[in-house]
C-alpha cells in the first residue's frame, strides 16, 4: 500500500459495509447499543459498551453528521505517495453531535491553524468516488 | 488486576548484565536488519562476559523470535515477539524478569534491528485494520500526524504558547546532550532556539526539530539471574519495577488523547520497585516527538497533567540540569531507526554503571526507561536501579 503512488482506499468489511453504503448515498449510520444508548465508531458486530449480549445489542442509526472539531493537524510532509499532491491538507478528529469521535478531513478552509478553531461547528462533505467507497469530511457549518 | 504483592516479591529478581548498540548508526544502507540484530547481540553479549551458547531465550519485535534465533543459529527454550511498537523492547525486559523469576530461562537476550533510513526490508501494514479502513484514507497515516493531533489538543487544554515552549525547550536539552554522545546522529550539530523555531512544518504543530531522527540501527540488551549476574564483566543493574499495556491502535479511537497509558505503567513500576518519583536520578523517555516527552512525564506521575513544561522549564532536563532526560540525546538527536524503545535502556543502564563517558551524571543510582509504541498506543516503563 506504502509503495503505490494512488492513495490509500477503505476496504469495506462485512460489519463495515452498511456504513459505507450509507455514506454512498450521503447518509451517516451509526450503531448504538440497544440496552445502554451508547453510540460507537466504528462498526463492529457487538457493542462494546455492552458485549455480552452480541450481534442482538446494536442497531443502526442515521444520525445528522452535525460535528465539532475535536483536534487537528495540518500536514506539510506527504506521508504516503498518494497524498504528495495534496498538502498542505488538514487532518482532524471530530465529536459527531452524538458523542463519537471520528478521523476526517476538513476542506473548505484555509490550511492555517488560524482558520481553525477547536470546538468549531462542522457539517458533513461527501466525497464520491466511482471506484471506491465515498469518504466523509467535514466543513464549516 | 497486577496482583501488587507478587510483583513487590518479583522486584530485582533479574539484572541487565549486557548493552550494546550495532557497529555503526545513522545512515548505513550497506547492512540489513538483521545484520544490525546481529551486531549488537554480539557485542552485548560481550559486554556481559556471555556467549551465544548461554543464551535462552530471545525476545525481539519487528521481526519474529523465528527469523532473528535462525538467522543468530540460537535455539531458545523462551520466546516473544511481542510486537507492539517502539515499547516493545523495554515490555521484552519486564517479560524477561517475569521469565527468569519463573524458571523457564536463565539467559536471556533482547534484539533490535531496523533500517528505517534506507528503508530494507520495510515491516508491511496490515490493510485490514480499522486503522487501514478509516483512518489512512484521509491521509492520517504514520506517527507525526496523529502525535500531531493529539499535541493540538493538549495545546488546547493546557495553553499553546506553554505547550509550544516546553516543545522547544525539550528540542534544544535534547540536542545538547547528543553534542555529548559520540554516536549521536546530530554529535556535531548544536541546535538553538531560533534553529527549532525555523524549522519548517512537518505536521502542525510539528516543526522538523519536533520530530525524531529515522536512521538505520540496532541494539541488545542480556539479562540474566541475580546469581549470574555477579560475574558480569561489566557490573550489572537490577530490573526493580515494571509496567505495561495499550489501551487503543489508531489515533482516533484513543480513549483521552492527553492521557497515554503510562499512566498505569508509571504509578505501577514505581510502586513494584519500591520507590518515589523524587528518588530517580535519570528519566530516559521515548522522545519521538517533543510532545511525547512532556506528555510521557505527566502521565508517569512526575507531575499533575498540564504542569510538564514546568518540569522541563529553564534547560532543566539538558546537562547540568536538576532533571535529567534522555542523555543519550534521545530519538531527537541521536539515533531512530523506527522502533527505539530499546535505547532507553541501553542508556540508562550505561548511566547507571557509570559507563556514560562526557555525558555521565554524577549520580545515578536509579533510573526509570518508558518507551511508548504505535500512536500513543502502547507503554512499557521499567525502573533499574544499581544494588
Amino acid at each position: 500500500m506504502t509503495n503505490t503512488t494512488s492513495k490509500p482506499q477503505p476496504v469495506s468489511q462485512p460489519e463495515s459495509d452498511r456504513y459505507w453504503a450509507g455514506l454512498k448515498n450521503e447518509e451517516i449510520w451509526l450503531q448504538r447499543s440497544t440496552t445502554t444508548g451508547e453510540f460507537q465508531f466504528y462498526p463492529r458486530n457487538f457493542s462494546i459498551s455492552e458485549p455480552e449480549n452480541g450481534s442482538e445489542g446494536i442497531e443502526w442509526v442515521k444520525v445528522s453528521g452535525q460535528a465539532e472539531l475535536f483536534t487537528y493537524a495540518i500536514v506539510h510532509a506527504a506521508p504516503h505517495m498518494g497524498f504528495v499532491g495534496e498538502v498542505p491538507y488538514i487532518t482532524a478528529l471530530v465529536r459527531l453531535q452524538e458523542g463519537v469521535i471520528i478521523p476526517t478531513n476538513i476542506v473548505g478552509v484555509d490550511p492555517e491553524p488560524e482558520a481553525l478553531c477547536i470546538g468549531m461547528l462542522l457539517k458533513p462533505v461527501y466525497e464520491h468516488s466511482d471506484v471506491s467507497q465515498t469518504l466523509l469530511k467535514f466543513t464549516p457549518a | 488486576m497486577p496482583n501488587k504483592q507478587k510483583l513487590q516479591n518479583l522486584s530485582g529478581q533479574a539484572h541487565i548484565v549486557g548493552v550494546a548498540e550495532s557497529n555503526k548508526l545513522g545512515k548505513v544502507p550497506e547492512k540489513s536488519p538483521l545484520v544490525h540484530h546481529s551486531e549488537a547481540a554480539i557485542n552485548a553479549l560481550d559486554d556481559a562476559g556471555l556467549q551465544f551458547a548461554d543464551v535462552d531465550a530471545l525476545f525481539t519485535a519487528g521481526w519474529s523470535t523465528l527469523d532473528v534465533a535462525e538467522y543468530l543459529g540460537i535455539h531458545p527454550r523462551y520466546t516473544d515477539s511481542t510486537s507492539v511498537g517502539g515499547s516493545s523492547f523495554v515490555i521484552h525486559v519486564a517479560h524477561a524478569l517475569a521469565a527468569i523469576a519463573a524458571g523457564y530461562c536463565e539467559v536471556a537476550l533482547i534484539t533490535h534491528g531496523q533500517s528505517g533510513r534506507s528503508d530494507r526490508a520495510p515491516i508491511p501494514r496490515n490493510p485490514g485494520t480499522p486503522m487501514a479502513q478509516y483512518e489512512a484514507p484521509y491521509g492520517i497515516i504514520g506517527p507525526p500526524i496523529s502525535y500531531a493531533m493529539a499535541a493540538r489538543r493538549y495545546m488546547h487544554e493546557y495553553g499553546e504558547d506553554r505547550t509550544r515552549q516546553a516543545m522547544a525547550e525539550i528540542a534544544v536539552s535534547t540536542r545538547k546532550w547528543a553534542n555529548m554522545n559520540p554516536k549521536a546522529y546530530f554529535y556535531d550539530k548544536p541546535a538553538t532556539f531560533d534553529d527549532y523555531h525555523n524549522s519548517k512544518w512537518v505536521a502542525w504543530p510539528f516543526h522538523l526539530l519536533d520530530c525524531c531522527l529515522v536512521t538505520d540501527a540496532g541494539a541488545a540488551i542480556v539479562i540474566t539471574t541475580p546469581e549470574r549476574a555477579r560475574d558480569a564483566k561489566n557490573g550489572s543493574v537490577a530490573i526493580l519495577g515494571a509496567g505495561e499495556g495499550h489501551d487503543h491502535s489508531g489515533i482516533s479511537q484513543m480513549p483521552n488523547l492527553t492521557k497515554a497509558f503510562g499512566r498505569h505503567t508509571g504509578p505501577q513500576a514505581l510502586e513494584m520497585a519500591g520507590i518515589t518519583h523524587s528518588d530517580l536520578d535519570l528519566a530516559m523517555i521515548y522522545d519521538s516527538f517533543t510532545y511525547t516527552v512532556l506528555v510521557s512525564l505527566e502521565n508517569l506521575g512526575f507531575c499533575a497533567p498540564g504542569e510538564g513544561p514546568d518540569l522541563v522549564a529553564s534547560q532543566r532536563a539538558a546537562p547540568g540540569g536538576d532533571f535529567p532526560v534522555n542523555t543519550n540525546g534521545g530519538g531527537l538527536s541521536y539515533t531512530h531507526p523506527g522502533m527505539y524503545g530499546i535505547f532507553t535502556v541501553v542508556e540508562a543502564v550505561r548511566q547507571l554503571r557509570g559507563q556514560a563517558g562526557q555525558r555521565q551524571l554524577d549520580n545515578c543510582d536509579l533510573a526509570v526507561a518508558h518507551g511508548t509504541g504505535g500512536l500513543l498506543s502502547s507503554t512499557g516503563t521499567v525502573v533499574l536501579g544499581v544494588q
